[in-house]
């Protein structure tokens, strides 16, 4: 039709279903994400650690590069629990440092320029707008921890055997609730700061400085009260006391116990959402 | 004809501050102005029908569905126009409205096909991959209009649509609503204070003061009436007996201020017999007009009524319907 024929008409064809419009959210946001080749670039560098480990696992079992050097496969590193738990730990970094730089950019613009009213003016919530956000980080973060993991067990399974699956079959499992619980810990934590100041740059610096100035602050109290407790606002400490416990079955040592680290990041996911149910909504009441 | 909304007792408290107070009412148009002084509640009202403020009492119904139980599927039928800045500044206009209309559960390429329709429809087509960001104030309107319109809603809220416009993209925009209005697809509720627009749009008013629903007003009825009053300024010490005479004939009469009176002569009553009163009575009759009844008087009459009572009666004197708050 002509362009200036064009009139008002309403549409009246099929909807899609309800629970998959946060993914919406999520696909333009994944668009706007990687628009920066900063982000792209780090995401691959992220991606790499995870290349390395799986080239361990595949130079442990071939017999040329070990005959090349003259070595046995005891010399070389073993394929364990610590192994996936070092390459966690990597990896716990690298989504700190993607989380300060892609979760401010998720809802502060949308807060900044007041478009929160035409979300929600639509057949979609709050919770839908957070899920739809955070998937972002989720999907992403997933991709450099538990994903990439699970393949290298996978590798090491096809190498090793089946044999060596059954006898580790904690690994896995570690694997995934560590990676999970951390991604959900800096992904609502992400959103909520992004919520709380709006402006973008802020919002990544406050994830950083949040992380580190807390730490620090935490290492303060240990060291001027010789206790331990003041880990306990150490984020990625209690996160390595967790993987700690998931992986070796046993408590890190010269830190908190387990269960306190769990209450901890609870609080912390706690926090983070009461701070974006106050801030995530079509129109703050001011009273 | 079925309502379009339904207000039932309904009630709005922010803390102690009771924001709407037991509205009652049913709305039914094809286009209807909200209209009140700043602070009456009109966009809270809104809002509330829209699903955002959950109502401290009372209930109010959108096309039959009930708001606290139906907020999110009623907002499938609703588009809706916010008052404020709203956009998305690093994104293009037809990402904004494609992203918006997916989000109202259209389909990826039928909502790419509705936004283009949508953006030529308010006038953005030639400008429509530009980023929101570098939007005119005007141009901003028309991409919220847009995105209100794409999902193909059944009622349009519009708040404050001419907010901050210069008079050829004020004029642009009530073409717009007229247009919609007039497809006869969608009914429009429109939020302003800005008199003119309402009463250039709308062929229903209601008026809201302090969180009360005070005057219904079919100005379709009005304008088909085209009931002329007779506007009279005048001077003199014995004004209330000239007005209290005036009335003896058998005239509606109501005094605006001090020194204006509007009447509605009945055919046996000529202006002679007014002049004759005036001068028995030594009041001068410093200006005499024939007026119609505008929007801007029944506003300034409902935000002069200090009693709702005396404001009911007055107006159904003057037929119109009013409102029981």
């Amino acid at each position: 039709m002509s362009v200036y024929k064009l009139e008002y008409k309403q549409y009246t064809g099929p909807f899609t279903p309800g629970w998959s419009r946060f993914l919406v959210l999520t696909r333009y946001a994944f668009r706007g994400v990687f628009r920066s080749r900063w982000t792209v670039a780090l995401f691959v560098i992220a991606a790499l650690p995870a290349l390395v480990f799986g080239a361990l696992i595949y130079l442990r079992y071939n017999a040329t590069f070990l005959d090349t050097f003259g070595l046995r496969i005891s010399d070389f590193v073993p394929i364990d629990a610590t192994f996936f738990q070092t390459y966690l730990g990597v990896q716990v970094g690298w989504c700190w440092i993607l989380a300060a730089i892609i979760g401010p950019g998720l809802v502060s613009p949308d807060l900044a320029n007041g478009g929160l009213p035409l979300y929600f003016c639509r057949p979609f919530s709050r919770a839908e707008y957070v899920i739809g956000k955070g998937s972002v980080l989720f999907f992403l973060l997933s991709a450099i921890t538990w994903i990439p993991g699970l393949i290298l067990i996978f590798l090491q399974t096809a190498y090793g055997g089946m044999g060596w699956l059954l006898d580790n079959l904690n690994i896995p499992f570690a694997l995934v609730v560590s990676s999970m619980l951390w991604i959900l810990a800096l992904t609502l934590l992400a959103l909520a700061l992004s919520a709380w100041v709006k402006w973008r740059m802020v919002a990544g610096a406050l994830v950083f400085i949040i992380v580190v100035v807390l730490s620090s602050f935490g290492g303060m109290i240990n060291l001027l009260l010789g206790t331990y407790w003041g880990s306990l606002i150490d984020m990625p400490t209690m996160n390595a006391v967790v993987m700690h416990y998931l992986f070796q079955h046993e408590q890190l040592p010269g830190t908190v116990p387990m269960p306190a680290a769990l209450v901890s990041l609870a609080v912390l996911l706690l926090c983070s959402l009461w701070l974006l149910n106050r801030r995530v909504q079509a129109y703050e009441v001011v009273r | 004809m079925e309502p379009i909304i339904e207000l039932e007792s309904l009630s709005l408290n922010f803390g102690k501050l009771q924001v709407l107070k037991e509205l009652n009412g049913a709305l039914a148009g094809r286009a209807f102005g909200l209209l009140g002084p700043n602070g009456a509640g009109k966009s809270t009202l809104l809002r509330t029908l829209m699903g955002f403020h959950k109502p401290t009492s009372g209930t109010a119904r959108v096309f039959g569905k009930d708001i606290r139980t139906h907020a999110k599927t009623n907002r499938q039928d609703i588009g809706f126009m916010p008052e404020n800045d709203a956009f998305i500044a690093d994104m293009s206009a037809i990402r904004f409205v494609r992203m918006l209309a997916e989000l109202s559960g259209m389909p990826p390429r039928m909502a790419l096909e509705k936004a283009h329709e949508a953006l030529h429809f308010v006038g953005l087509g030639e400008a429509r991959y530009r980023k929101l960001g570098e939007y005119s104030l005007g141009m901003k309107q028309k991409a919220k209009l847009a995105q209100a319109l794409v999902h193909g809603p059944r009622l349009l809220i519009l708040d404050e649509p001419t907010n901050g416009l210069d008079p050829p993209a004020r004029s642009s925009m009530l073409k717009l609503i007229r247009e919609i209005r007039d497809s006869n697809k969608v009914h429009v509720i429109i939020s302003s204070h800005l008199l003119a627009d309402v009463e250039e749009v709308c062929e229903e008013v209601v008026i809201l003061k302090e969180g009360r629903l005070v005057v219904y007003c079919n100005l379709e009825q009005e304008r088909r009436a085209n009931r002329k009053f007779l506007e009279m300024e005048t001077r003199g010490q014995r004004q209330d007996e000239f007005v209290e005479k005036i009335r003896e004939l058998g005239v509606e009469v109501a005094q605006v201020g001090r020194r204006v009176i509007k009447m509605v002569l009945p055919e046996n009553v000529a202006i002679r017999d007014l002049y004759s009163l005036a001068s028995d009575r030594e009041v001068q009759i410093r200006r005499l007009d024939y007026k119609r009844d505008s929007l801007q008087d029944i506003f300034l009459k409902a935000m002069e009524t200090d009693n709702l009572q005396k404001l009911e009666s007055s107006l159904e004197e003057r037929e119109y319907v009013s409102v029981q708050a």
